[in-house]
């Protein structure tokens, strides 16, 4: 019927002899008749290939696509330029239809790729082991602190900023809910637009598990990471960092070099498009010594009978194919083609690469911010930030869908949706998609008259 | 040929690289204060041009078996054909380069698409709600068990066992007990099949749920699961389903008309979106409506005639992840539904069931058959009859390599020892299913006649038997540069 | 396969050898043929308490993990920290050099609870004809 069976009346009667019965009915003969009755799927007949074509283009054309209208959007979604060769790459039935490598003698492919993944991302966060990847950043952060109670049990504070991400904040909730002995307090936002430890630090105690912080934070500001480790080490507690773009590690100091026992990151902006927010990929890593409370998935070199290298999914004790009800997670997949996207886009840009990419997107950004200040919209805080910042905005928060539609630019997303305390604010991320002509729109959007603002400017 | 090819990082040479940025803007920018500068200038990091890129990981590729390439027959895993114009429709731009953050009116392709894949999810299970958040079945699975969580501790009584059969997928218990559940194992009959009156002597008001996975491990329906599923309701507890066998039941019985009250689908067996080697898969859970009050926020919904996110479900269970869940995979199996339609899934059953039942007519002189029940999409052998040449399961595995066939699953579920379960779905001819069983009956041959040559196997493929102790005592996770 | 006479049981696959007022713990030589290769080995602090029956450590193999239960109640002395390293002892030499912990008995726990020789093998035949 729709080309993918490829059974034949002369198979099936073949098929049915073999197996000795009159139909493929009797084959469910089990099946009680009650249930077989009320069975019949209520939807429409399928489409031939043409219509299914049709049908998909008629829903995708009612979406807002790359450049119309142009989007400054970011926050825990980042618009990057992704080089043909990934898809390319991508599309090869050999990576994108394999199964899990757990006969790794005709996995080497996949085996090989996530082992590359595992070292780009150790190296990316700055520390010694990373796992072959998790479903997205959120959940990475949460499986963080579930492996935070792992290595320190009996403590039961979770100190996570009110500048994380909301839905990374949400999901970490969602989790540990369900546990029952872990409790959430929240770090403030300081005046300055970084997460407030110095309002806390004083009741991070013997009783605190992790202090987790985004790095950069939701805001794009780049949070105090080494205050919080030491404040979190003093206390035997452990650090957690949450990077949403990753990009900006390129150019700022890893994670681990600031003192984070665990670093997760979403890694979206490496190679994947934002397709409407997923599927993403979970970056993660941590430090030598806890590498068997780490959960998912996770590659390792060896050799075979003959001494060739090779590599094979290991430590999988852990897991929950074995482990059962102690496994250290329930995961039983990694993000297996995304983070083969991942490992593409990081061997294509390389050492060199990577760093103008980040550069590109770093000046983007900072010229974006000082054509907007120039034309009388300020920033909300003047701390360092990477491609994302915050703009005070109350007109255009309050219109922001009817400045969509009206001005061709969706001009950065209302913070008022996260944190009522900045309902007049507008978050902004330029990076490297971002043209001079994308940019006056913004401009023009935003500072109301575009033509008075470029005259002053020349 | 199959070419040799190092690490990535082990090729290359400095200042090289295969791609870099449009020129930025020109006008000074303030500089990154020296304390928050990356430390190590990304050392370590390849410097390769593109051809060496493509090159490398097509050669990477060469080296992999994969569902377009070779027959699956990996029981639990319903390996189908991937159907191509599923990746097209995919890469529409209108599609791919969505932010999830655009108003909602700038969205509505996007939206409708989904408020239909939930609406077709319901009907194809004949439960109420779905929610498409999760990012596997794993995932759909823990949200499942929150939910039941989140029901019971309305009620005032959050209770904490969890029911969970012999033969269940080792994620069931792993869920259960993420959710600070006590798990109580379900002995199944001699053949092989959950029983109302064992059921309903484990059952108490101390039991949250039941899980179930429907048809079992074994490949065999439940015959007994409406009475399974009463015996459980008769003291307030509610019946979970592993959803991974769905192949099975389309348009032969549905979940919500058995008295399951919550499950979880796998896009990625079922509906056909690929496996990519270990994910990204999805898996949504339905719910009967009087649970629908729990799923995850944000929800969809009708509002002025426009669809919407809504945050107002006061008593859900939460975020489970961060914006809506894998689109890009959701709209690879909505493709899939759409281009079916309603009477091509019932065949796609109909059809799964006929070829595992010919395989299974083909094998069972054989190989010993596990349990005599009639199965349905999927059968278990085990290694019982070659045991005593020394031969087991594992061997067997390897050496289905060397035919050009993909192992089946083994050791798996653990109720029979040394399993071979094997599915082989709808999607393969009578030619392949004949090769495939003619293989496994010359390997039970080599078994008698050459041992040594099975437990030695695989001797074709680019590596022989890897050493995985050595890996798991002394493991190397990563490339590490050469110490300065 | 090695059951030495010298030892005490328990049925799930535990030894212990009394030295005076200690008992030397860790798994025979039919737990360790079972498991396979040995690849890591998780065991308690020194100075942890532990119940007669209670679990005190983990022995995983490449497909398999198992829990170590403690044969007598005591508080633990020693632990075989080479084990980190070689998890393979447990395999070479189950009775020697891959021995577990060492615990200083509670008061009142007598190793006459436990299997002798002669019934452990009479278990361990049991088991195999499962």
């Amino acid at each position: 019927m729709s080309g993918y069976t490829p059974h034949t009346p002369a198979d099936v009667a073949a098929m049915l002899a073999a197996i000795g019965v009159n139909s493929i009915d009797a084959l469910f003969a089990q099946v009680p008749a009650r249930l077989r009755a009320r069975a019949r799927i209520a939807l429409p007949p399928g489409l031939t290939e043409p219509e299914l074509r049709r049908r998909m283009a008629a829903l995708a054309a009612r979406n807002a696509a790359q450049g119309q209208p142009v989007a400054f959007l970011g926050a825990g979604a980042y618009p990057h330029v992704v080089p043909a060769l990934v898809d390319q790459i991508l599309l090869r039935s050999e990576f994108a239809t394999a199964y899990t490598p757990y006969q790794p003698e005709v996995s080497q492919g996949t085996l090989q790729a996530m082992f590359e993944f595992q070292t780009f991302v150790a190296m990316l966060l700055g520390l010694d082991v990373a796992n072959a990847s998790m479903y997205d950043g959120a959940s990475a952060a949460a499986e963080a602190v579930l492996m935070a109670r792992r290595l320190l049990p009996g403590r039961r504070v979770v100190w996570i900023a009110r500048a994380l991400h909301p839905h990374y904040r949400a999901t970490v909730a969602t989790y540990v809910r369900s546990l029952g002995d872990v409790e959430l307090r929240e770090i403030p936002i300081a005046a300055d637009g970084r997460s407030d430890l110095a309002a806390v630090a004083g009741r991070i105690g013997a009783d605190a598990l992790c202090v987790v912080l985004g790095y950069p934070n939701v805001f794009g500001v780049i949070d105090d990471v080494a205050g919080a480790a030491a404040c979190a080490r003093a206390a035997g507690a452990l650090t957690i960092t949450v990077t949403t773009e990753p990009l900006a590690l390129a150019l700022l100091r890893s994670p681990g070099a600031l003192g984070a026992d665990i670093a997760v990151a979403e890694g979206q902006s490496f190679g994947l498009p934002v397709s409407y927010g997923g599927p993403g990929v979970g970056l993660f890593a941590t430090a030598e010594r806890h590498v068997r409370s780490m959960p998912g998935r996770i590659v390792g070199e060896t050799v075979d009978a003959h001494g060739r290298r090779g590599y094979v999914l290991t430590l999988a004790t852990r897991e929950q194919h074995i482990r059962r009800e102690r496994a250290t997670s329930n995961i039983c997949t990694n993000q297996g083609l995304c983070a083969l996207a991942v490992t593409v886009y990081l061997s294509l840009l390389g050492r060199t690469g990577l760093r103008e990419l980040a550069l590109a997107n770093y000046r983007t950004a900072h010229a974006v911010a000082a054509r907007l200040e120039a034309a009388g919209v300020a920033r909300r805080w003047s701390a360092p930030f990477f491609n994302e910042f915050v703009i005070r905005a109350p007109e255009a928060a309050a219109r922001w869908e009817a400045i969509a539609a009206e001005s061709g630019v969706i001009p950065g997303f209302p913070l008022g949706r996260w944190y009522p305390e900045l309902a007049d604010t507008l978050l902004v991320c330029a990076t490297e998609v971002h043209e001079p002509a994308h940019i006056d729109r913004l401009v023009g959007a935003l500072a109301g008259a575009a033509p008075r603002v470029r005259a002053a400017e020349r | 040929m199959l070419l040799d090819e190092p690490l990535i990082f082990e090729r290359g040479s400095p200042g090289r690289t295969g791609w870099r940025p449009p020129p930025a803007a020109e006008e000074p920018v303030e500089e990154l204060p020296e304390a928050l500068r990356r430390e190590d200038g990304l050392a370590g990091f390849p410097e390769v041009s593109e051809l060496e890129v493509l090159r490398h990981f097509l050669r990477l590729s060469q080296w992999n078996y994969s569902a377009a390439t070779t027959f699956y027959p990996l029981g639990s895993c319903t390996m189908k054909y991937n159907p191509v114009v599923n990746e097209d429709v995919a890469r529409l731009p209108g599609f791919a380069h969505l932010h999830p953050l655009v108003p909602e009116a700038l969205a509505q392709g996007a939206l409708e698409l989904l408020a239909a894949l939930e609406e077709a999810l319901a009907a194809i299970s004949g439960l109420d709600a779905v929610c498409l958040q999760p990012a596997a079945g794993a995932q759909g699975e823990l949200l499942g068990m929150q939910i039941i969580r989140a029901h019971h501790l309305a009620q005032g009584d959050p209770r904490r066992r969890v029911l969970i059969p012999a033969s269940a997928h080792g994620t069931n218990p792993a869920s259960a007990a993420l959710c600070g559940y006590e798990v109580v194992e379900v002995p199944v009959s001699g053949r092989g099949l959950l029983e109302a009156a064992t059921v309903a002597a484990l059952v108490d008001e101390s039991v949250a749920a039941l899980m179930v996975t429907n048809p079992n491990t074994l490949g065999l329906f439940e015959e007994e699961i409406e009475a399974v599923a009463a015996a459980v309701h008769a003291r307030g507890g509610l019946v979970y389903m592993d959803g991974a066998n769905m192949n099975a039941l389309m348009g032969v019985a549905k979940p919500g008309d058995m008295g399951v009250d919550v499950m979880q689908f796998n896009l990625h067996k079922t509906f056909s979106t690929p496996h990519g080697g270990g994910g990204p898969g999805a898996g949504p859970v339905a719910v009967r409506a009087t649970l629908a009050e729990y799923l995850p926020v944000p929800r969809l919904v009708r509002r002025d005639g426009r669809l919407v996110w809504s945050e107002d479900a006061p008593r859900s269970v939460g975020r489970i992840r961060s914006f809506y869940g894998n689109f890009g995979i959701l709209v690879r199996a909505f493709a899939y539904i759409a281009r079916l339609g309603g009477p091509g899934l019932e065949e796609v059953t109909r059809l799964a069931v006929l070829n595992a039942n010919y395989l299974r007519a083909r094998l069972a002189g054989a190989y010993h058959l596990a349990y005599e029940t009639p199965s349905l999409h999927e059968c278990v052998f085990s290694d019982r009859w070659l045991q005593e040449h020394g031969v087991h399961t594992l061997d067997v595995a390897k050496r289905l390599l060397d035919y050009g066939f993909y192992a089946p699953t083994i050791y798996f579920p653990l109720v029979v020892k040394g399993a071979l379960m094997i599915e082989p779905t709808e999607t393969e001819t009578k030619e392949t299913l004949d090769e495939f069983a003619a293989a496994l009956c010359a390997i039970a041959d080599e078994a008698r006649t050459d041992p040594a040559l099975v437990r030695g196997a695989p001797h074709r493929t680019r590596l022989a038997r890897l050493d995985e102790t050595r890996a798991a005592r002394h493991p190397v996770l990563r490339w590490r540069p050469a110490a300065r | 396969m090695e059951i030495p006479e010298d030892l005490r049981y328990t049925t799930e696959h535990e030894w212990l050898r009394i030295e005076g007022s200690e008992g030397v713990i860790g798994i025979t030589d039919f737990a360790q043929e079972a498991l396979g290769d040995v690849v890591f080995v998780e065991l308690p602090a020194v100075g942890t308490p532990l119940a007669r029956g209670q679990a005190f450590g983990v022995v995983e193999s490449n497909k398999s993990v198992s829990d170590l239960y403690a044969p007598l109640a005591g508080r633990v002395v020693a632990v075989n920290a080479v084990l980190r390293d070689q998890p393979e002892l447990v395999n070479r030499d189950p009775y020697g050099a891959g021995w577990m912990i060492r615990i200083a008995l509670a008061a009142g726990e007598s190793p006459t609870a436990l299997l002798d020789a002669a019934a452990y093998r009479a278990h361990v035949e049991a088991e195999r004809a499962k």
